[in-house]
């Protein structure tokens, strides 16, 4: 195996890349170089210091990683063909600054792409748990390092000086005398005719000039203009518009079609076919697909869930509680939390491009777990996997949605079955309806205290069960038995593994139940980590409340070690926590870490009734989170401005999650059917007033970031509001109880396409 | 099939189509334009804002028959070429404040952008946090501080 070597005697580790035999210089490096850490100290006690959810993936993949190759082109540009899934988090953009600052070519000559489905990585092209960059921050360093190492060796030949004479700046090698040559030039002469290991140490972080530095996306000119191509833009030939006419019930069955015939004779339609989820419709235009489905007269057979409603969901979940455990003797603090379902739909909707033939298929979408998707996808066309190509395309957005590949299958099984290529989207009213949820909870939180000493902290959070059947849940499973956590299955391990207690509390029980299987979920954006923090944290603001503390200086005092300390005070400071604020306004602090890395968030929010009742067309207002300050150490920021937007986004992420974002399940199924039922955050809900402070590095490696925000921000949001209302919020998010929207019909599944539009003109 | 002619970024376009096809399936799966994207079909999510004669429109609610011949239709990918440069000053206010993140819905904040710039010039004053709070467009990743930063900046560079 490749890894790193032993000192070389001054105190840097050396690397071991390949360079390949190829035309061109193409050099390689195992996916298996990320460090793995220790345990943190000896005294600790928590699973979450031996091993986390990013050494866990890792350490998953050690066994059986393919390798990484790095491409320098004769043009001078530099290829990586990267095995993660770009939905906005940015990895193409920092993946480019890690190549150029260990390749000294400028970032824009650094061109990434996304990698089709490799089986042979195994677990190792999974997008998933904040961790790409955890992951690639030391293979993909090294695989330039040891293209660097031979274009200055090609170099040395060409120019007729040794190594030691060369200086490479900006992608080309200049001697002593001045003599340049472009590292396309010389990227043929690099080349390997064999396969060779080659030895290689990193730059050191003080040399860095490039890692470290703020850079925009490498990919926003693209976005800006309109030419970043998504799934549905892509011109595959025959490949037309299809959707899905979808059951009224979450996961209903098609029982008969009356008039097949009939919409099959609608203008622009060639196909309708019933399927596995419904039945499925190929037109000129999407436009005629939304009619054919509209027309379409289905009898239903039941679905998965059909009856359940919230209400007895939640009864379900009440009966899955785990016991506290026996009430001590000391004074304790108790809460009880409810979290209504969640939708993690991106904006872009779910979507692939199927081309089936006989013996061969070929798959177009933006997938996170895209060997996995190969695999069901081939068993679902009955084909051996190795005729099924798999093609990753950049996604819009993700939150988790895109772990599974649901629109992948159905587009597969369509063209399968009416012989011809598709371009399959699910309409919004499907997505939200029949799409992936963040499953309801209960968080139950017991704290014992005597005087000014915290004895223990007992978390029983109660689940409907979250899907990881998309890979992830594969990689837990195998490496479960490893890990000193007893016999229990792979949710409790993902649960164990996220849930690190930030507060030195004494002896700590966080647990884990799981019921209600049959609703479509899973893993949204920092996954189970939103509602454990957000319970956690009210809780705190209580216990401080009663033993007489400031609720910032109680976290503080508490938190175990000192990069969290700096995070929380640097909040404080920032947004002048304590100052004095109208009645019906309040500030909020709260902080948690993960994926290891630390985060605080301070936000003010506005509950007056002037504010609340604000009139907005078709939106909740309620109340306004109108400033947020948010701190976060990541160890090492590749990218700070890539950083700074992705806690921006886990910012309005943990506003919706607190204040307007969830789903009614009724009967069977969600009411929510449009972004104007499922309120995701919008302009009028979001922080006129925002700061995003990105810590100094304090380590030699980069932890997660994608997903982090989103815990200490939605609980400062829910600790804001319980201060300005004086009522400790429980039942999440805090409107659900009132429907703000009139439901649509579930039969036809989807909504007319409106014909006023010029109506509108403005 | 029936013929509809107007005019899309500058080029008279002919298309054979039904008449109530909306023009967003129109742009995109006849065209093969497809800067506006489909968030919703409902003309909620803003997603496939674009420009009619100027003003902000979303064609996902316009059956294509409503178009008159001398119906000028701005996608992002024509906007550019209304300011006569590479690039639109929103667009270079987008690009300075990075705001895309997956950029899906970027095409159509942008355009909404531009036409709130220009409704708010038309009456002689300010951009204000109201103004800004009244952009209904989604940003699922929630780039919603760095678009109002951005649509400031652009505005002052109009």
């Amino acid at each position: 195996m490749t890894g790193p070597h032993a000192d070389d005697g001054i105190g840097r580790r050396r690397f071991l890349g390949y360079v390949l035999a190829a035309p061109t210089l193409v050099t390689a490096a195992g996916l298996d170089l990320a460090p793995a850490s220790g345990p943190d100290s000896a005294a600790s006690v928590q699973l979450t210091d031996l091993l986390d959810l990013n050494d866990l993936m890792t350490a998953a993949a050690l066994p059986t990683s393919g390798l990484i190759s790095v491409e320098v082109n004769g043009d001078g540009t530099v290829s990586f063909a990267l095995p993660r899934a770009e939905v906005g988090q940015g990895i193409t953009t920092s993946t480019a600054m890690l190549i150029a600052e260990e390749l000294s070519v400028p970032v824009e000559r650094v061109r990434v792409t996304l990698a089709d489905a490799r089986p042979e990585l195994v677990f190792n092209q999974l997008t998933g748990g904040s961790n790409t960059t955890f992951a690639t921050y030391t293979p993909i360093r090294v695989a330039a390092a040891v293209a660097r190492l031979r274009l200055l060796a090609a170099a040395a030949a060409e120019l007729g000086s040794p190594v030691t004479d060369l200086t490479l700046r900006a992608g080309t090698i200049t001697d002593r005398s001045g003599n340049r040559v472009g590292i396309g030039t010389l990227a043929e002469k690099a080349a390997g005719t064999r396969t060779e290991r080659v030895a290689v140490e990193l730059t050191p972080r003080r040399n860095f000039t490039v890692i470290g530095a703020p850079h925009n996306r490498i990919d926003a000119l693209d976005a800006v203009t309109g030419c970043k191509k998504f799934t549905m833009d892509l011109d595959v030939p025959g490949a037309k518009p299809t959707m899905v006419c979808r059951p009224p019930t979450i996961n209903g069955k098609v029982g008969s079609v009356a008039n097949l015939a009939e919409v099959l004779a609608m203008p622009g339609v060639t196909d309708a076919v019933v399927i596995s989820t419904g039945v499925a419709v190929r037109a000129e235009t999407f436009g005629q697909c939304i009619d054919a489905v509209r027309a379409l007269r289905v009898s239903w057979r039941p679905g998965t869930v059909d009856g359940k409603s919230d209400e007895s969901v939640l009864r379900e979940l009440k009966a899955a509680e785990l016991p506290l455990g026996p009430r001590p003797p000391t004074p304790v603090v108790e809460g009880t939390f409810t979290f209504a379902f969640r939708s993690n739909s991106a904006l872009e909707p779910n979507c692939a491009i199927a081309d089936v033939r006989a013996d061969r298929a070929e798959i177009w979408s933006a997938l996170k777990s895209p060997i996995v998707a190969r695999q069901a996808i081939a068993a679902r066309l009955g084909m051996p996997p190795g005729q099924v190509t798999v093609h990753v395309v950049e996604g819009g957005g993700s939150f988790g949605r895109k772990l599974f590949f649901d629109a992948a299958l159905e587009a597969a099984e369509v063209s399968q079955k009416v012989g011809k290529p598709v371009k399959l989207m699910w309409h919004r009213a499907d997505d939200s309806r029949q799409g992936r949820t963040h499953p309801m909870a209960t968080s139950r939180v017991r704290v014992a205290y005597l005087g000014g000493v915290v004895l223990g902290y007992e978390q029983r959070h109660t689940s409907v069960s979250t899907d990881l059947g998309h890979g992830l849940g594969e990689i837990i499973t195998a490496m479960a038995a490893r890990l000193p956590v007893g016999d229990i299955g792979f949710a409790q391990t993902f649960f164990q593994l996220s849930q690190e207690m930030p507060y030195a509390f004494g002896v700590v029980g966080q647990l884990l139940s799981e019921t209600g299987k049959g609703f479509n979920t899973g893993s949204m954006r920092n996954v189970y980590s939103p509602d454990v923090a957000c319970a956690r944290e009210l809780v705190m603001d209580r216990l401080a409340a009663k033993t007489g503390k400031d609720a910032y200086r109680f976290r503080r005092d508490f938190l175990r070690d000192d990069r969290a300390r700096a995070v929380l005070a640097r909040v404080a400071e920032a947004g002048e926590w304590g100052r004095p604020m109208p009645a019906g306004t309040a500030q909020g602090i709260a902080f948690h870490a993960e994926y290891k890395s630390v985060s605080a968030a301070l936000v003010e929010i506005d509950c007056r009734p002037e504010t609340v009742n604000r009139p907005i067309r078709d939106g909740v207002s309620g109340p306004r989170v109108t400033k947020a300050v948010f701190a976060v150490d990541v160890g090492l920021a590749v990218n700070p401005r890539g950083l700074e937007a992705q806690m921006m986004g886990g910012v309005m992420d943990g506003i919706a999650l607190a204040l307007t974002a969830g789903l009614h399940l009724r009967d069977g199924h969600f009411l929510e059917a449009s972004w104007d039922n499922y309120f995701y955050t919008r302009q009028w809900n979001s922080p006129p007033d925002l700061r995003i402070i990105v810590m100094p590095s304090t380590s030699e490696q980069p932890g997660g970031a994608g997903e982090l925000a989103v815990a200490a921000s939605t609980a400062a949001v829910a600790c804001a509001y319980g201060r300005a209302t004086g009522t400790m919020p429980t039942s999440f998010p805090i409107n659900h109880g009132t429907l703000s929207f009139t439901p649509k019909p579930t039969v036809p599944p989807i909504p007319p396409s409106p014909a006023d539009g010029l109506d509108h003109a403005r | 099939m029936p013929e509809y002619t107007f005019r899309v970024n500058g080029e008279q376009v002919t298309v054979d189509v039904p008449g109530d096809v909306r023009l967003l399936w129109v742009l995109r799966d006849i065209l093969g334009i497809t800067g506006p994207k489909y968030g919703c079909g409902i003309n909620v999510c803003k997603a496939c804002t674009s420009h009619l004669n100027g003003k902000a429109i979303n064609p996902c609610a316009i059956p294509v028959q409503e178009l008159r011949p001398t119906d000028e239709v701005t996608t992002i990918e024509g906007l550019a070429a209304t300011a006569g440069a590479d690039l639109h000053p929103m667009q270079r206010a987008w690009l300075d404040h990075d705001v895309a993140q997956c950029g899906y819905c970027q095409p159509g904040q942008i355009m909404a952008a531009v036409a709130l710039v220009r409704r708010v010039a038309e009456e002689g004053r300010e951009i204000t946090d109201a103004d800004l709070d009244g952009l209904r467009n989604i940003c699922r990743c929630g780039t919603y501080f760095r678009i109002r930063e951005a649509i400031r900046a652009g505005a002052a560079m109009d």
